[in-house]
């Protein structure tokens, strides 16, 4: 399938500091692709640039054939972008914690404007991810990490969007936990044909789950390869794997 | 004794007023602005202007004066509402000021015997109280409602995903700086009614009465009933008043001096921040989720049952 993501040679400074520079990387239609890299390599700020939170320097950034971000002012604001069908789910999660996961559902799909098909989508999100049908009365603060987790992916699957990125899925979560989420993720990739682009430091995990990698190393994509190639590759079972 | 009680309830009515703009503000959309005061200005001003100077009714300064608040709340609030927190109270604070030193620059006498307000005939006069308990009350009734429905609307729903999470708000298609800016400019045209409503109680427009402390006291009167809940900011109305009139209701004016009513707003306000951070009456429940109003909810009430109760008979 064509490319749904393309990257074209972006840089972001915060002030004088680089966080990413010449970056360019692309994510088919239908794939399962994965970004690793150390704290402070820049992998939340190329997130947060994709759906137009952080201006760029230079570069492009397209979506489905249209550019969607470029240099200051020609940009699409974040909530434009996620019109065009790009849900973000934010590093640490930002749920909306006094509202029920109920709510927090009906907020992800506050852009359908169709009350039976969002009935339709929350029933659906109940089905796939059971305990948040046990917690949907229940205020999002009293769920775990895992289900707070589980809740924002259910969130943004409310607005059925064509790419899904995910900023570190995994944080603060127990071993078990972040397994389930990620076959949680494939699931998803499977069968609702979302197209997942996700940020990890669990990379064993996320290349696993992945058919594509890409490795970041101070603001530079060091690497690229298939997920299973990366996995087997020296340097990165050196920097990555502990092996 | 019954004056100063029609006069309490005159006042709380014009505060409720204002209060359900600041709470369309602060308790909705979750911004920390200081400037209703300015607002209120504003309006009493359109007001004294349109029935003054140019001697026109004053139920056409009334939309007039709404207008003209929004709109400057319009203006003030493209620049200042990327602002967040504690910088954004300060740059509002500020153009209150900027606001009440304009129109003290504008006319600094300000205005005097305004012409009455007429309905149906009927002048409403300064010394019938009781014509303007009901005029002030029937407008608080009225917003009351629109701003109940509003809350839970779609745009009510965007207001306060952006007040709990900007960054979750966005990322869910929420366009945070369009639904601040409404926010900001219906809560100010608030203000702007309010203000016309008290010109036309008092008759004159002095601009040394808009000052720093009128802003305070509208924002207590939110945090005293509970942000985001439209009841409580108009207990909150009731309550701030009582207190403002308290040296003259307990027949006490020479023992409490009139600065100690900023003193007991202060403590109030620790008190408050202490035990109860949520105002007395609390937030008010979420009921987004369900767009549909009271009517179709009543019929789908009906339609529902009965059809719980066929599904039961063909399960049998």
């Amino acid at each position: 399938m064509g490319e749904i993501l393309r990257i074209d040679n972006i840089s972001v400074s915060y002030g004088s500091i680089r966080a990413l520079s010449d970056v360019s990387m692309s994510v088919d239609e239908g794939d399962i692709v994965s970004l690793i890299g150390a704290n402070g390599a820049g992998k939340s700020t190329l997130l947060k640039a994709i759906v137009g939170q952080e201006p760029l320097k230079k570069g492009t950034i397209s979506f489905a054939g249209e550019t969607i971000c470029q240099t200051k002012h020609h940009s699409l604001t974040t909530d434009l972008i996620a019109r065009r069908g790009i849900a973000l789910v934010p590093e640490g999660r930002h749920v909306f914690a006094d509202m029920t996961v109920e709510e927090n559902l009906d907020m992800g799909a506050f852009m359908v404007r169709d009350q039976s098909l969002i009935e339709k989508r929350k029933a659906e999100m109940y089905d796939f991810f059971p305990i948040l049908g046990a917690r949907k009365k229940q205020k999002t603060r009293s769920l775990s990490g895992g289900e707070q987790q589980m809740m924002a992916i259910a969130r943004a699957l409310m607005s059925s969007p064509r790419l899904l990125l995910l900023d570190e899925p995994g944080l603060g979560l127990a071993p078990l936990v972040v397994q389930d989420i990620f076959s949680k993720i494939k699931i998803i990739n499977e069968e609702n044909k979302v197209t997942v682009f996700l940020v990890e430091q669990n990379a064993r995990l996320a290349l696993r789950t992945s058919s594509y990698g890409y490795v970041l190393e101070n603001g530079r994509i060091v690497l690229e390869d298939k997920g299973e190639a990366l996995l087997s590759n020296e340097k990165v079972q050196k920097a990555y794997l502990g092996a | 004794m019954l004056n100063f009680f029609q006069l309490i309830l005159i006042y709380a009515g014009i505060y409720a007023l204002m209060a359900i703009g600041q709470n369309c503000i602060t308790g909705y959309t979750g911004m920390l602005s200081l400037c209703h005061a300015g607002f209120f200005c504003i309006g009493s001003y359109a007001t004294a202007i349109i029935c003054k100077t140019f001697g026109l009714s004053f139920w056409l300064s009334l939309p007039v004066a709404a207008v003209a608040t929004g709109l400057v709340g319009l203006i003030i609030g493209i620049p200042t509402l990327r602002l967040k927190g504690d910088y954004l109270c300060i740059a509002t604070l500020g153009l209150g000021e900027i606001i009440r030193n304009v129109a003290t620059n504008f006319n600094p006498v300000g205005y005097n015997s305004i012409p009455r307000a007429s309905l149906f005939g009927y002048q409403f006069a300064s010394r019938n109280k009781l014509a303007f308990i009901f005029l002030i009350w029937a407008f608080v009734l009225i917003f009351y409602i629109l701003f109940q429905q509003l809350a839970h609307s779609r745009l009510g729903r965007a207001m306060i995903a952006v007040r709990e999470d900007e960054v979750a708000a966005q990322s869910n298609g929420i366009n945070v700086t369009k639904y601040k800016i409404s926010s900001f400019v219906l809560g100010a045209a608030m203000g702007g009614i309010a203000g016309c409503l008290q010109t036309a109680y008092t008759l004159t427009v002095q601009p040394g009465s808009f000052t720093f402390m009128v802003s305070v006291m509208v924002l207590c009167t939110v945090v005293l009933g509970g942000m985001g809940n439209g009841k409580a900011v108009i207990l909150g109305a009731f309550i701030i008043q009582f207190i403002s009139y308290l040296p003259q209701l307990t027949g006490l004016t020479n023992v409490i001096p009139a600065q100690a009513k900023q003193i007991i707003y202060g403590l109030l306000l620790v008190v408050m921040m202490l035990w109860r951070p949520q105002g007395i009456l609390g937030r008010d429940k979420y009921r987004y989720g369900d767009p549909r109003t009271r009517m179709e909810k009543l019929s789908d009430f009906f339609r529902r049952d009965k059809k719980g109760s066929r599904a039961k008979g063909g399960a049998v």
